[in-house]
């Protein structure tokens, strides 16, 4: 679509977009009848299940399935070898799914069983030997980089590194982002804060369990039924793991309970089709907690040093980070956003961001939110907030003397827009959280946030039915009310009321690819394509109209919900609605549908600013969340609600995560709180409200202005919380979670060191 | 395996199913009866994901057995609203968007719904006690406390 068009729909006033209905699968959401991944059921079905690794490292000599195969009940067992090889690009996914001559990580899958009830599968595992050459292992980034450390893949030698190393190691790629002259930048500084910072890994959360039904014909022909982000994804990425024909599997995302960036690639869902197809029966795998933590994606642990330099007026000189990050058993830790985004904040001169992206003996991470975002701006937050603490700064004055602003060149790469990180930190200045009183033991902490943003691949069919009603098809699976935004849109542009459009999101088979729900894309890419598929069925609506009249296509205009004639022709018919033109479609060239297909450019990049006060117990190291502020650019709300619902969602996953949420290893590299009561996520009890702010500097790239406000959420709560307890408690906290023990520990360093003050 | 003849009520009716002795109520509500509303994000008690209400009391049908069920009364979500007129918490849920992906929500409604028959007029601290057995990863849980104290303000008006 032209440019122009785009930004004349941006001055217009809006009828249905802005406001707040009732969201089209809510009925069936709070009575129970919506189905998600692992509440579909088939005739003869069978139950999954896989045997796991209980190595972190380890030579697999053999597996020996003999006797499960013996056993009564049990139909079918699979290992690697009944997939097809991989070479290519998906060549450590199949390694993820099922492991060939080594398990890399404790939970790694090995073998997988299909059996007439749970109680065979189970009894069916304990069956399998496999014979293990147990190896040493690596858990922690920094140990993974040691020159001694235990090398995962033998052939791993560092990319984007000149001259090429001569040994293999566990760094699989170096980035490198920034411009100018850092060391002539610190040479300006007057005040320079330099530090270290840990973070560990989080996992998404989602509190549905990965769980999928897969059956494969006799006749190679496979459907699947999944929770998932991107089930074009999963058919093609399955199709080529079990040697499949695209067309011949057809996949249908169930309601999907959570997925947060970890139902963005597979895990079962293979398993599940090899199994069907070695079983001959419909097979349902549902994945426990427990192998939900030890056996997904969580998102990396890291380690990572900043420096930034200002001078005592309050300008930074210069921005230097090395970011470590650890992504698993397999290359492709989220490290390169990490660096990419770290000082994406700020208008600075003199930059430079290294980023090494490492391997270790843990599950394979995925997406988590605004990936690898987190972590980096908690250790440069925490340090531009010291900075301005030891200029005698106001936080928020200290940034918004050196935020990133239209025109400014980001630490990245490309030139900034129209951003709203300004008019961010502006309305939490203007808040009255930023005036509350803060009593003894409470600290205030402040922290901006950076996400891209993405666009892609993506298809929307939107038909009119002859009673005027609306079906609009969407390939995009909805994870948090997107089809209430997408039924919107098409009625504001259709100007029809907002119960007349039905959105689903149809099955592979059904409608053209589109990518995977993520990078914030959903609203913005899939909200596009509704749009001009509106506009395109108005085009044909408009001809129809012409049909019915008898003059010609270019003398009919749409407005409000009606076809009018135009030109020549103005005043001399009655305004056709869309239900008038839609009842005889029959007999003027049968049905009317609209159609895009587009790779969607433009996502606008989003800024937020959040405010938090806590309170630290200084005898416990407990810390208490009193109040919270998110204030972020959405662009424009389609929704308001769940607008707020992101920003509040991805603001309490953040305090989790500083607070409380890691993966603990044992010395064994077992992953030692594998479910909910020892990896403790949030409850309702642990949080306040969450205030938020809706900021709306309306993105170009967008009819309505829309920008991707998913993730952004979750990245300045690790920094904002830090800077917070760190004020709260008199030390700076420099690793997360900062949990009472960590929190303890640091007050009593400070205290031997002459006491906190710090 | 020796299978166990279970005779119950769910949400009035009265019910057999045959359940496996190392069954829970939670598989035998799923995978026995076809009602999918209680939802396993554990198994552990943790999530509260599967919460129904047995003989008036609040608990998660993962840790109760099927076995355990005889000549009790089990209310599900499936039972919560009355026919085509929904429980006041469940119009509430969707009116403050109190659920994004929705998996949870089936376990906070009866766990609120529990909390309302006991307390009709409770503080926000009480809602969030009350429901901190029961995991949200979406909401931040906001829009949630919100939906149950409306609900309570509303319902003690219409009394």
């Amino acid at each position: 679509m032209p440019l122009d068009a785009r930004l004349d729909a941006q001055d217009r006033s809006f009828k249905v977009v802005g406001t707040r209905p009732s969201r089209p699968d809510g009925i069936d959401k709070v009575t129970g009848r919506a189905r998600f991944g692992a509440d579909m059921s088939a005739p003869g079905m069978l139950v999954g299940k896989v045997l796991r690794s209980p190595h972190p490292h380890a030579r697999i000599r053999s597996i020996d399935a003999s006797a499960a195969e013996a056993l009564p009940g049990v139909k079918a067992v699979v290992t690697q070898a009944d997939f097809a090889t991989q070479d290519g690009d998906l060549h450590d996914t199949l390694i993820n799914v099922m492991a060939g001559d080594k398990a890399l990580y404790e939970g790694h899958a090995v073998a997988a069983v299909a059996a007439t009830t749970t109680a065979i599968a189970q009894k069916a595992l304990k069956l399998i030997e496999v014979d293990y050459e147990v190896l040493p292992h690596v858990t922690d980034v920094d140990a993974a980089m040691a020159p001694d450390a235990p090398l995962l893949h033998d052939d791993m030698v560092t990319q984007g590194v000149e001259p090429a190393p001569s040994k293999p190691s566990n760094v699989a790629q170096r980035h490198e982002f920034g411009h100018g002259d850092v060391e002539a930048g610190f040479a300006q500084a007057e005040v320079i804060v330099e530090r270290a910072f840990k973070t560990e890994a989080a996992h998404q959360g989602y509190i549905e369990p990965h769980a999928c039904l897969a059956s494969v014909g006799p006749d190679g022909q496979g459907e699947l039924w999944c929770c998932t982000q991107g089930h074009y994804m999963v058919r093609n990425t399955c199709a080529e793991l079990l040697g499949m024909d695209i067309s011949k599997l057809r996949v249908t995302a169930s309601e999907i309970g959570g997925g947060f960036g970890g139902k963005t690639t597979v895990f079962v869902e293979p398993v599940a089709l090899a199994l069907s197809r070695k079983a001959g029966h419909p097979v349902k795998i549902v994945m426990t907690r427990s192998e939900v933590f030890r056996a997904t994606g969580p998102t990396s642990s890291s380690s990572i040093w900043v420096k930034v330099g200002a001078t005592k007026d309050g300008r930074i000189t210069a921005g230097q980070a090395e970011l470590r990050y650890q992504g698993g058993a397999f290359a492709g830790s989220p490290v390169e956003f990490g660096a990419m985004s770290a000082f994406a904040c700020y208008d600075l001169e003199h930059i430079n961001v290294v980023g090494y992206d490492v391997v270790a003996n843990r599950p394979k991470q995925a997406a988590y939110r605004a990936p690898g975002a987190p972590m980096s701006a908690f250790a440069i937050e925490s340090v531009i907030s010291e900075v301005a603490d030891k200029i005698g700064m106001d936080p928020v004055d200290f940034r918004l003397k050196n935020a990133a602003k239209e025109g400014t060149e980001s630490a990245y790469g490309p030139t900034y827009g129209r951003i709203g990180l300004i008019e961010t930190l502006e309305a939490a200045k203007a808040h009255p959280n930023y005036q509350a009183p803060l009593g003894p033991n409470q600290g205030r902490g402040v922290a901006c946030g950076f996400w891209f943003n993405f666009g892609g691949q993506t298809c929307v069919n939107l038909n009119i039915n002859v009673d005027g009603t609306v079906a609009l098809a969407l390939g995009t699976p909805d994870i948090g009310g997107s089809r209430a935004s997408m039924c919107q849109m098409a009625a504001e542009e259709l100007g029809i009321a907002y119960d007349n459009v039905r959105a689903i999101v149809a099955d592979t088979s059904s409608l053209g690819y589109n990518d995977i729900t993520e990078g914030s894309r959903t609203t913005f890419s899939s909200g596009l394509a509704t749009i001009e598929a509106a506009r395109d069925a108005i085009t044909r609506l408009c001809e129809r109209a012409a049909i019915m009249w008898g003059i010609p296509a270019d003398a009919v205009v749409w407005e409000n919900g009606h076809a009018k004639p135009a030109g020549p022709n103005a005043g001399d018919f009655e305004p056709l609605s869309l239900a008038e033109i839609a009842k005889v479609s029959g007999s003027t060239g049968g049905p009317i549908a609209g159609h895009c297909e587009v790779n969607a450019e433009g996502a606008g990049v989003s800024f937020a600013t959040h405010l938090v006060d806590v309170e630290v117990d200084p005898e416990t190291g407990a810390t208490e969340v009193l109040r919270y502020l998110v204030v972020q650019d959405a662009g424009k709300a389609i929704h308001p609600s769940y607008v707020e619902g992101q920003y509040q969602g991805g603001a309490v996953q953040g305090i989790g995560w500083a607070l409380n949420e890691e993966y603990i290893y044992g010395e064994d590299g077992r992953l030692q709180n594998p479910g909910f009561l020892d990896y403790r996520i949030p409850v309702a009890s642990d949080v306040p409200m969450i205030d938020t702010v809706i900021v709306e500097i309306p993105n170009p790239g967008h009819p309505y202005g829309v920008r991707g406000v998913g993730e952004t959420s979750i990245v300045p709560p690790l920094a904002a919380i830090a800077n917070a307890v760190s004020h709260a408690a008199g030390v700076r906290m420099t690793q997360v979670p900062m949990s009472p023990p960590r929190i303890l520990k640091a007050i009593d360093e400070a205290k031997a060191n002459g006491g906190p003050g710090a | 395996m020796t299978t166990i003849k279970v005779s119950t009520t769910i949400n009035g009716d009265p019910v057999d199913y045959l359940c496996e002795p190392q069954e829970t109520l939670l598989d035998a509500l799923r995978d026995r009866l076809g009602l999918t509303g209680a939802k396993e994000g554990c198994g552990t008690g943790d999530c509260g994901a599967c919460s129904v209400i047995l003989d008036g009391r609040l608990v998660c049908a993962c840790l109760v057995m099927g076995a355990e069920a005889e000549g009790r009364a089990v209310e599900t979500i499936e039972g919560l609203a009355d026919g085509e007129e929904l429980h006041p918490l469940q119009q509430k849920f969707i009116d403050h968007a109190a659920l994004q992906c929705g998996v949870c929500t089936p376990g906070f409604l009866v766990a609120a719904k529990s909390l309302l028959d006991r307390n009709p007029d409770p503080t926000e601290t009480e809602v969030r006690y009350w429901l901190a057995g029961n995991l949200c990863r979406c909401t931040g849980y906001d829009k949630i406390v919100r939906a149950v104290m409306d609900t309570a303000a509303d319902m003690r008006e219409a009394r």
